[in-house]
C-alpha cells in the first residue's frame, strides 16, 4: 500500500507557505508603524517566525514532490521512512515556532532557534537521503539527470546545514569574520542545496510532460547539472565581498558567480520548444507556471548578475536590494516551480479538477510580485543613497521618510498574499480530497 | 567508471582542497580574536536575536542600523544608554549591568575588525573593489 506521508509534506508546505505570508504582512506592517503589536510579538520573533514558514515551504514541498515522484514510478525502496521523517519535521517544526514565541533563540540568522534543535532536522535529512539515495543506487550513473540532482541535493543539504553549526566548536568560537564568513558560505551552499533539489523537481516534470524532448537525459542537462554544482560548492562568497576575510576567497566567488543561473533558463528554453500541441493542452496549469518560472528566471538573473560585481554589491549590499533579489528567487523562481509540481500532483490524483481560479491566481500573482519587487528596490536604492551619497543623517530620518514606500510595500503585501491564497487554497483541497481518498 | 561519475569525483575532491583552505585562512592572521568577556556579549546577541533587525557588514535585518562600527562612532556611554531605554523599535531588554558591559565589549571588538559601511573603499575599472584595512 502507497504512503500517504508524501501529500502530508505537501500539504504541511502550504501551510507554512500560509504561515510565512501572515508574519510576513505582520513584519511589513512593523516597517510602517514602528510598535505594531509590539507587546505581544516583536520584531525579532516575527522575522524568524516568517523566514523559517518560507524555508518549510520550499523544503517541504520539495520533500514531498520528490517521495511523491519515487512512490509513483515504483522506485521507492522504504516507505515507512517517509512517515518517520515527515513526523520528525513536524514535532521540530512545532518545537521551533514554540521557542520564537517564547523568545528562546540561540542560533544565527536563518536558524535562529536553540541550536539543539538542529539535531533532529539533520536526522530527518539523514533520512531523506538513505531513502532517496538507497533508492536510485542501483544503475545511478545511467539515471537522469533530476535523479543526481535530488541525491546530491540531499547530501550537500546534510553538509551545509553542519557547516552551519561549525561556529560552535573550540577552532572557530573566537574567529568573529571566519564565523561571519563561514555562516553566510553556509548559508549560501544550503540555498544552492535546496535549488537542486527544486530544480531537479523542475527537470522532472518537465521531462514527464514531454518524454521525447530529451531534458534530463541529454549532454546539456548534465553540463549544466555539474556547473550548478560548481555554483552550490564555490559561489557562495559574493554575500561577504565587504568583509575583511582573505582576498582570494572574494576573488574566486566573482569568478564563479558569474556563470549562475545560465543553467536553468536554457534547459526550460530548450524544453519550451519541444512540448508537442496535446501536452501542452493537457497540461495547461503546469506550463503556465513552468512559463512564469521562465519569465522569472530572466529577471532575476538580471539583478543576480549586476549584484555579483563586486562594484555595483558595494551599494547595494545591506540594502532592500538584496531582499528583492532573495525575494525574487524564492517566491518567483521556487514557489512557481513548486507550484507547478504541486498542480501536476493534483492533477494526477484528481483528473478532472478545475484550475480555473489557479491560473487566475497566477496572473495577478505575476504582477503583483513584480510592483512588489520594484517597491523593494526603490527601498534599497533610498537606503544606498542614504549611506553613500547624502550627508551624514541619523537612521530614524531615514527609516521615517522611507514610511510612504513602506505603506505602498506592506500594501503590495497584502496584495500578493491574496494572490497567492488564490493559487495555493484551491489546490490544498485538491490535495485534502486525494488524502481522504 | 562512467565518465559523469568521474567528473562528480573530481569537483568533490577540488571541494574538499577548497574547504580545508576556506576553514584555515578566512580569518586573517593580522585580525583580532574576540575574548572571552566578548564571547559572552556574543551569546547575548544571539539569544536574544539582535541580527533580526540590525546587522554586521549589511548582513542582518534592517529594521534597525548596521552597528559595525557603532563603538567608534557613538562610543561605549551610548550603547549603554540604548540599551538601558530601549526605542520605539527596540524592545527594552532588562539587562544586567555586567551583560551589558559584556555587551559592549563584543561590540567594540566587532569595530576593531573593519569598517563598514567602507567609503574609503577604491573601485577598480574591472568590477572589483579593495576594502580598506583597519
Amino acid at each position: 500500500m502507497k504512503s500517504k506521508a508524501p501529500l502530508l509534506f505537501i500539504i504541511t508546505a502550504i501551510a507554512s507557505l500560509i504561515t510565512a505570508i501572515s508574519f510576513g504582512i505582520i513584519a511589513t506592517l512593523q516597517y510602517v508603524q514602528f510598535d505594531f503589536l509590539k507587546p505581544f510579538l516583536t520584531f525579532n520573533k516575527v522575522r524568524p517566525m516568517h523566514v523559517t514558514g518560507a524555508l518549510s515551504w520550499v523544503l517541504l514541498s520539495a520533500i514531498g514532490g520528490i517521495y511523491y515522484y519515487l512512490q509513483k514510478d515504483g522506485l521507492l525502496k522504504k516507505q515507512l521512512l517517509v512517515s518517520y521523517h515527515f513526523i520528525i519535521f513536524l514535532l521540530t517544526g512545532i518545537g521551533i515556532y514554540t521557542c520564537y514565541a517564547l523568545g528562546i533563540f540561540g542560533g544565527k540568522e536563518y536558524l535562529e532557534f536553540p541550536p539543539i534543535l538542529i539535531i533532529p532536522i539533520l536526522i530527518g535529512w539523514f533520512l531523506f537521503a538513505y531513502n532517496v539515495i538507497g533508492s536510485l543506487l542501483n544503475g545511478f550513473t545511467k539515471r537522469p539527470v533530476y535523479f543526481w540532482m535530488w541525491c546530491t541535493g540531499s547530501v550537500f543539504m546534510i553538509y551545509h546545514l553542519s557547516e552551519a553549526y561549525i561556529w560552535l566548536t573550540p577552532y572557530f568560537k573566537d574567529k568573529f569574520l571566519a564565523n561571519t564568513a563561514l555562516q553566510w558560505k553556509a548559508g549560501g551552499s544550503f540555498v544552492g542545496s535546496w535549488n537542486m533539489l527544486v530544480y531537479g523537481t523542475a527537470t522532472y516534470v518537465m521531462a514527464k510532460l514531454s518524454p521525447t524532448s530529451g531534458v534530463g537525459t541529454d549532454k546539456k542537462s548534465f553540463f549544466f547539472y555539474f556547473l550548478g554544482l560548481s555554483n552550490l560548492m564555490f559561489g557562495w562568497a559574493h554575500h561577504v565581498y565587504l568583509i575583511p576575510i582573505a582576498p582570494w576567497i572574494r576573488y574566486f566567488a566573482y569568478l564563479v558567480s558569474m556563470t549562475e543561473w545560465i543553467l536553468l533558463i536554457s534547459i526550460i528554453y530548450s524544453w519550451k520548444k519541444s512540448l508537442n500541441f496535446n501536452t501542452t493542452i493537457e497540461n495547461k496549469v503546469v506550463i503556465k507556471f513552468l512559463s512564469s518560472t521562465d519569465k522569472w528566471v530572466l529577471i532575476n538573473l538580471f539583478v543576480a548578475l549586476l549584484i555579483s560585481i563586486p562594484a555595483i554589491n558595494y551599494y547595494t549590499h545591506g540594502t532592500h536590494v538584496t531582499v528583492a533579489h532573495s525575494m525574487g528567487t524564492t517566491i518567483g523562481i521556487n514557489t512557481t516551480i513548486l507550484l507547478a509540481s504541486i498542480a501536476y500532483i493534483v492533477q494526477k490524483e484528481n483528473p478532472n479538477f478545475n484550475f480555473k481560479l489557479v491560473l487566475k491566481g497566477l496572473t495577478f500573482f505575476n504582477i503583483a510580485l513584480i510592483l512588489f519587487l520594484i517597491t523593494l528596490l526603490v527601498a534599497g536604492a533610498s537606503r544606498s543613497q542614504w549611506m553613500y551619497a547624502l550627508e551624514p543623517s541619523a537612521f530614524a530620518a531615514m527609516q521615517y521618510k522611507l514610511k510612504t514606500v513602506y505603506l505602498i510595500m506592506a500594501i503590495l503585501g497584502s496584495l500578493l498574499t491574496t494572490t497567492i491564497l488564490v493559487m495555493v487554497l484551491p489546490l490544498f483541497k485538491g490535495l485534502m480530497k486525494a488524502l481522504r481518498g | 567508471m562512467s565518465k559523469k561519475f568521474l567528473i562528480l569525483i573530481v569537483l568533490i575532491c577540488f571541494f574538499g582542497v577548497y574547504n580545508y583552505l576556506v576553514y584555515t585562512q578566512s580569518q586573517p592572521p593580522t585580525k583580532p580574536l574576540l575574548s572571552t568577556n566578548a564571547l559572552q556579549g556574543q551569546k547575548l546577541w544571539q539569544d536574544n536575536n539582535c541580527n533580526s533587525c540590525h546587522q554586521f557588514y549589511g548582513l542582518g535585518g534592517y529594521l534597525g542600523p548596521d552597528i559595525t562600527n557603532v563603538y567608534s562612532l557613538k562610543g561605549g556611554d551610548f550603547i549603554n544608554a540604548m540599551l538601558n531605554s530601549g526605542i520605539s523599535t527596540m524592545p527594552l531588554f532588562h539587562f544586567s549591568d555586567l551583560e551589558k558591559q559584556n555587551i559592549i565589549t563584543f561590540l567594540k571588538e566587532v569595530d576593531s575588525t573593519g569598517f563598514y559601511p567602507d567609503k574609503k573603499s577604491i573601485i577598480h575599472k574591472n568590477g572589483w573593489v579593495e576594502i580598506s584595512e583597519k
